[in-house]
C-alpha cells in the first residue's frame, strides 16, 4: 500500500473518506453476507457454483475496503466486519433486506425475482462508483477501485442475462420480476445515497457527485429497459430510511448476531 | 568476511517451489504473482499481486513463501505484502505457467483478449476448438466450467482478466 500519512490528513478530508470507505466496504459485506444463505437454495447447481463465486467476490472487496479503513487506523479488519453495531454501519437499506421469508435452514421462502433485480441494480451502480474512484484524489482507493473492476465485469454480465431473460419470460416469472422492482425502486434512493457528507466526497475530489452518479445509472439501464419494452421507474425511494445515516431495520440486527456468533465466541481468535 | 551470496536470482528459484495451493503444478512466479523482489543486506522484502481479491489461497500463499524463504541460508527478515498495483490480469501468467495449467486439466487463458470480448477456449485434453462454457463460474474465484464436445470432458479454464 502507498505511504501516507494519515496524521498530515486534513481533517474534513479524513472524515469524508472514512464515511465513504464505510458505505463502500458495508454494502458489500452485507450483500455478500445475504447472498452466501442463498447457497444451496438457488434455482439451480450451476447458479448455486455461480451465486456463491460471486458472493465470495463481494466478500473479498469488502475485506480490501476494511483494510483501506483499518490503515486509517479505524481498527482491525475482522472488527470492523463482525463487532460494529447496527448503528455505526453506513451500508444502504436495500441490501440488508432478508431474501424472504423463513429461515435458510428452516422452511426458507426466498424470492429469487428480488435477488436477481436487488443484485443486477446494485452491481451497476459499484460499477459506476469503481469506474469513478478510479480517478480518486485518494491513491490507494483508486487502485482498490481497477482490481474491484475487473471482477465487476462477469458479476454484472451475470445478473444482466438473469434480468433480461426473467423480464422476458412472461407470466409468473413477470408478475414477480415487477414486484420486485417496485420494492427495489422503493428503497434505492438509499444505494445512490452518499449520505451526509456527500459535498466534502465530491469537492475533494474523492468521488463524483451523487447526481452525476445517478444520472450515469439511468443512462446505463434505461436501454436495457427499452430492450424489453418496459419503462423504468423512475421514483427512487428511501422507503426504510437511509443507511447513509446509521438509519436500519431490524433485518440488518439480525444478520449481524447470526454473522458475528462465531467472532463473539472468542474474538481474538485467529483465523 | 562476507560469503553471502543472496541475489535475486536465487529467490526467484526458491519462490519457483511455492505453488498454488489450489493448482500445484503451477508457481507463484509463472501465475505471474511476483512483481518485485527487493534484497537489502540480509532482509528480502517481496511484492506480490493478489489474484483475485476474495481468494482464501492468498494467506496461505504469503505463509508458503515465508517459510521457503527461511530456508535460504542468512536471512534476517523477510517481508511478504499484497500489492495492488498493477493489478493482476491473465496476461502475466507465462509461456511455462500455461503448459502447466493445461497439465492440470485447465485450459490457460487467451494470450490476448479480442476487442470484440470474445472468449475461445480449447480443449486443454485434446486441443479441440469444439468446446462450450458450461458456468462463466467454476469451483474458485479464477475459474469457469466447459465441456469439450470432441473428447467429452468437462474441463475448466482459467477466466480472462484484463483491464481493456
Amino acid at each position: 500500500m502507498s505511504k501516507i500519512d494519515i496524521h498530515q490528513m486534513d481533517a474534513a478530508f479524513k472524515s469524508a473518506l472514512t464515511d465513504l470507505l464505510y458505505q463502500l466496504a458495508d454494502d458489500d459485506f452485507i450483500l455478500a453476507y445475504r447472498g452466501s444463505e442463498w447457497l444451496g437454495l438457488a434455482p439451480h447447481i450451476e447458479e448455486d457454483v455461480a451465486f456463491s463465486s460471486i458472493s465470495q467476490d463481494t466478500m473479498g472487496h469488502a475485506s480490501m475496503f476494511y483494510q483501506l479503513l483499518e490503515d486509517l487506523g479505524e481498527g482491525k479488519v475482522d472488527d470492523l466486519a463482525h463487532s460494529r453495531k447496527a448503528k455505526d454501519r453506513r451500508n444502504a437499506i436495500l441490501l440488508e433486506m432478508v431474501n424472504g421469508p423463513g429461515h435458510y435452514l428452516k422452511k426458507p421462502q426466498y424470492d429469487w425475482a428480488f435477488a436477481v433485480v436487488r443484485n443486477y441494480f446494485y452491481v451497476q451502480m459499484k460499477k459506476i462508483r469503481m469506474d469513478s474512484l478510479k480517478n480518486s484524489s485518494y491513491e490507494p482507493l483508486a487502485q482498490i477501485a481497477i482490481n474491484v473492476n475487473l471482477e465487476l465485469y462477469y458479476h454484472l454480465l451475470h445478473w444482466r442475462t438473469w434480468f433480461v431473460q426473467l423480464m422476458q419470460a412472461g407470466d409468473e416469472a413477470r408478475k414477480r420480476m415487477d414486484a420486485a422492482i417496485n420494492r427495489v425502486f422503493d428503497d434505492f434512493g438509499g444505494v445512490l445515497s452518499l449520505g451526509p457528507l456527500e459535498d466534502e466526497m465530491s469537492k475533494s475530489g474523492l468521488i463524483e457527485p451523487e447526481e452525476i452518479l445517478k444520472k450515469k445509472w439511468i443512462l446505463v439501464m434505461e436501454p436495457v429497459f427499452d430492450s424489453i419494452n418496459v419503462s423504468m421507474p423512475t421514483n427512487f425511494g428511501m422507503k426504510n430510511g437511509n443507511g447513509r445515516k446509521g438509519e436500519h431495520t431490524e433485518d440488518l440486527d439480525t444478520a449481524l448476531s447470526i454473522l458475528s456468533e462465531v467472532y463473539h465466541v472468542n474474538p481474538a481468535a485467529a483465523w | 568476511m562476507e560469503q553471502f551470496d543472496l541475489t535475486v536470482s536465487n529467490i526467484m528459484d526458491a519462490l519457483q517451489r511455492v505453488k498454488d495451493p489450489e493448482i500445484d503444478s503451477i508457481s507463484i512466479v509463472d501465475l505471474g504473482m511476483v512483481e518485485k523482489v527487493t534484497v537489502n543486506d540480509h532482509s528480502i522484502c517481496i511484492d506480490l499481486l493478489p489474484t483475485f481479491m476474495g481468494c482464501p489461497a492468498l494467506e496461505i500463499i504469503r505463509n508458503n513463501v515465508v517459510n521457503e524463504l527461511k530456508r535460504l541460508n542468512d536471512i534476517n527478515t523477510i517481508k511478504v505484502q499484497y500489492i495492488y498495483h498493477p493489478p493482476w490480469t491473465t496476461d502475466r501468467v507465462t509461456e511455462k505457467g500455461r503448459e502447466k495449467l493445461k497439465e492440470f486439466g485447465i485450459a490457460p487463458p487467451p494470450k490476448q483478449i479480442p476487442k470484440t470480448g470474445e472468449w475461445h477456449v480449447d480443449c486443454p485434453y485434446c486441443d479441440s476448438t469444439y468446446t462450450s462454457l458450461e458456468n462463466l463460474f467454476g469451483p474458485t474465484a479464477c475459474r469457469s466450467i466447459l465441456y469439450c464436445k470432441s473428447c467429452k470432458n468437462p474441463f475448466e479454464a482459467m477466466k480472462p482478466v484484463s483491464t481493456m
